[in-house]
């Protein structure tokens, strides 16, 4: 973050409003990123108005089944009738919403771990980093599909089984930031005056390897949403949530005569995936501006 | 030469507890799951006696301390003793070695034609740095990053079985042809097109930035101004100095994917019907056949370990400048 504060004017505190505005305007040199960004407001917003602007229950009748897109249903009806428009927009809150709350609880637990390993090294790295060397060899999608079909499909369990699968790289990384600033200046003072260790990790340190975390953060969303749609695409999705996933899995079979079934969930996958990896990557830019040389 | 046999031992010997520890994991997700095995076979039977059902559970030690069990279960395991799948009459092991062959030529002809038209790729981007070639190349990887797989496969069974009919949809060659010889393997391959494709896709792009990344990171060494301040031509620096050394890091990722390579093929192999774990993997789940999905997870994970100690020895055959430790 030093890098924002050395960009103003000498002398002149750092406000919040001229760090926002010169962290805008690092990460909008980044063209695609802010395509990225414009595209996952888009589906935010649909996200949001999804209950207004379709407010039946998506998994009910609209229509004749089966009606091809571009009629009356902008991107037609699936076998049972449903209205696929519809079904992306109420998809849409499911797939942010696990994206986003998988991530929280992978970066939270893998930032514990990999900071226990890094701050306090020894037996308890070894045991911790062990333990991350298992679930990193274990194949992530296949143990994701077991957790679920084990505690059985719900929201609950997918988040629960994408946040078990990803917390390990983040352990990692955190892991590595912690052992180069262990023993920087600022950190053995804090050791000396005494100040307790949950402290130093949380108030010292932390901070300083905030923008790798945002960075992997934002990349494991767009990994969280691939995972969902693929489980839920095997049919072990929330059966009372519609999902992306779910619609492509429901069109599958009829694949020869309604292709737009499939199609059009799977278009707002990958949209907003993709967007999600160009944010992540103008954020990695705006971050770490020195970094970008070395990427090319 | 007896330094690299000590490495390879001792690889080996560290691959050992992680082995355990997924066991150990498979047991866990096994006491987890609601009902045991008694409860399973009482299903299959139809009904049974409370003392049936405890003669049962006697009888796989499922009376005894979980400890007890434990130990129970990873000596079965390490005998290959997976249990018993009902919905297919078979040994789980018996199935799952069965159904290894045909998730095996899916995952070799996909790593081949990812690594291969990836390092192409990522050497075409790298060469013309910032043309319009490179920004297509860039463009398409990052869009390949981004497709879920099944809509990958879903798609190109649209175009390219549907409607331009030239390749099958589904299975792993034509049943009913009875082929044999050249004329099996040249069935199978025209099975294995689109399935291969759309499992490479997303790999393709992975090698390909990565390849990118890594040509541009060794441009700038010192050896390569060595290179053309002794006047060697900007191809032969290229191509005898660069891109030898840029080929490292793509052969170690090809080692660390083959994990979500599996996980790819469950997908892959459901959507076009390939007859191999991951469609097995997908059967199980919807026959509720817990013993049969534990199986695939065990061995898929054995497969990954197995993997990567071969990328480890190989590794250490290609860079001689690795410390073996």
């Amino acid at each position: 973050m030093t890098d924002l504060t050395e960009q103003l004017p000498e002398g002149e505190a750092p406000n919040l409003r001229a760090r926002a505005l010169g962290f805008w305007r690092l990460f909008a040199r980044n063209r695609p990123a802010v395509l990225g960004l414009a595209i996952l407001i888009g589906v935010i917003v649909l996200a949001a108005i999804a209950p207004i602007i379709y407010p039946d229950n998506p998994f009910s009748l609209a229509g004749r089944p089966m009606s091809p897109p571009f009629g009356e249903w902008i991107f037609g009806t699936d076998t049972l009738g449903r209205d696929v428009m519809a079904g992306i927009a109420h998809g849409a809150r499911t797939s942010l919403m696990i994206g986003l709350v998988a991530t929280v609880v992978a970066v939270v637990f893998g930032t514990l771990m990999g900071a226990l390993a890094g701050y306090y090294g020894g037996w308890i790295d070894d045991l911790l980093m062990r333990i991350t060397e298992v679930f990193q060899t274990i194949p992530s999608f296949v143990f994701a599909i077991l957790l679920v079909a084990i505690m059985s499909p719900s929201i609950q369990s997918i988040i629960i089984a994408i946040a078990v699968v990803s917390w390990p790289a983040l352990a990692r990384l955190v892991r590595g930031e912690f052992l180069s600033m262990k023993n920087r200046e600022f950190v053995q003072a804090s050791v000396v005056m005494g100040v307790p260790d949950w402290k130093i990790i949380l108030i010292q340190i932390l901070p300083n390897c905030l923008s790798p975390v945002i960075v992997a953060g934002s990349l494991l969303v767009a990994t969280a949403i691939l995972i969902e749609s693929g489980l839920s695409f095997l049919g072990l999705g929330d059966p009372n949530v519609m999902s992306w996933g779910f619609q492509v899995g429901a069109g599958r079979t009829v694949l020869r005569r309604a292709w737009w079934i499939c199609t059009f969930p799977g278009v707002a996958i990958l949209l907003t995936v993709l967007a999600i990896n160009l944010v992540g990557e103008g954020l990695n830019d705006a971050l770490n501006p020195r970094l970008r040389e070395r990427k090319g | 030469m007896s330094g690299r046999i000590a490495f390879i031992l001792r690889r080996f010997l560290q691959a050992i507890p992680i082995l355990l520890a997924i066991i150990i994991i498979n047991f866990l997700l096994l006491k987890l799951a609601p009902g045991d095995a008694a409860d399973v076979l009482a299903g299959e039977a139809g009904s049974a006696t409370p003392e049936y059902m405890a003669e049962l559970r006697a009888k796989f030690g499922l009376d005894k301390p979980v400890p007890v069990q434990l130990a129970q279960y990873v000596g079965r395991v390490l005998m290959l003793d997976f249990g018993y799948s009902f919905r297919h009459d078979m040994p789980v092991a018996q199935l799952v070695i069965d159904r290894l062959g045909p998730t095996l030529i899916l995952m070799v002809t996909t790593i081949l034609l990812a690594v291969g038209f990836g390092i192409l790729l990522g050497l075409l981007a790298a060469t013309g740095l910032n043309t319009w070639r490179d920004n297509v190349i860039s463009i398409l990887a990052l869009v390949s990053y981004a497709t879920p797989l099944f809509w990958v496969g879903l798609m190109l069974i649209v175009v390219f079985s549907i409607n331009l009919g030239w390749f099958p949809t589904s299975g792993m060659e034509t049943i009913a042809a009875f082929h044999t010889g050249w004329a099996r393997v040249l069935d199978i391959a025209h099975h294995l097109v689109l399935p291969a494709i759309t499992l490479s896709l997303f790999y393709l792009a992975l090698y390909t930035r990565l390849m990118r990344a890594s040509m541009l990171e060794q441009a700038g060494m010192d050896y390569v101004i060595t290179a053309r301040a002794k006047g060697l031509s900007e191809r032969r620096i290229t191509f005898r100095h660069v891109l030898r050394n840029a080929l490292l890091p793509v052969v170690t990722m090809a080692g660390v994917q083959v994990s979500s390579l599996i996980g790819g093929s469950v997908i892959v192999e459901t959507v076009f019907g390939w007859p191999g774990l991951g469609q097995l993997a997908f059967e199980s789940l919807f026959a509720r056949d817990l013993n049969l999905l534990m199986g695939i997870f065990f061995l898929s994970a054995v497969l990954v370990l197995i993997v990567n100690l071969i990328v480890d020895i190989l590794y250490t055959l290609l860079d001689p400048r690795i410390e073996l430790k």
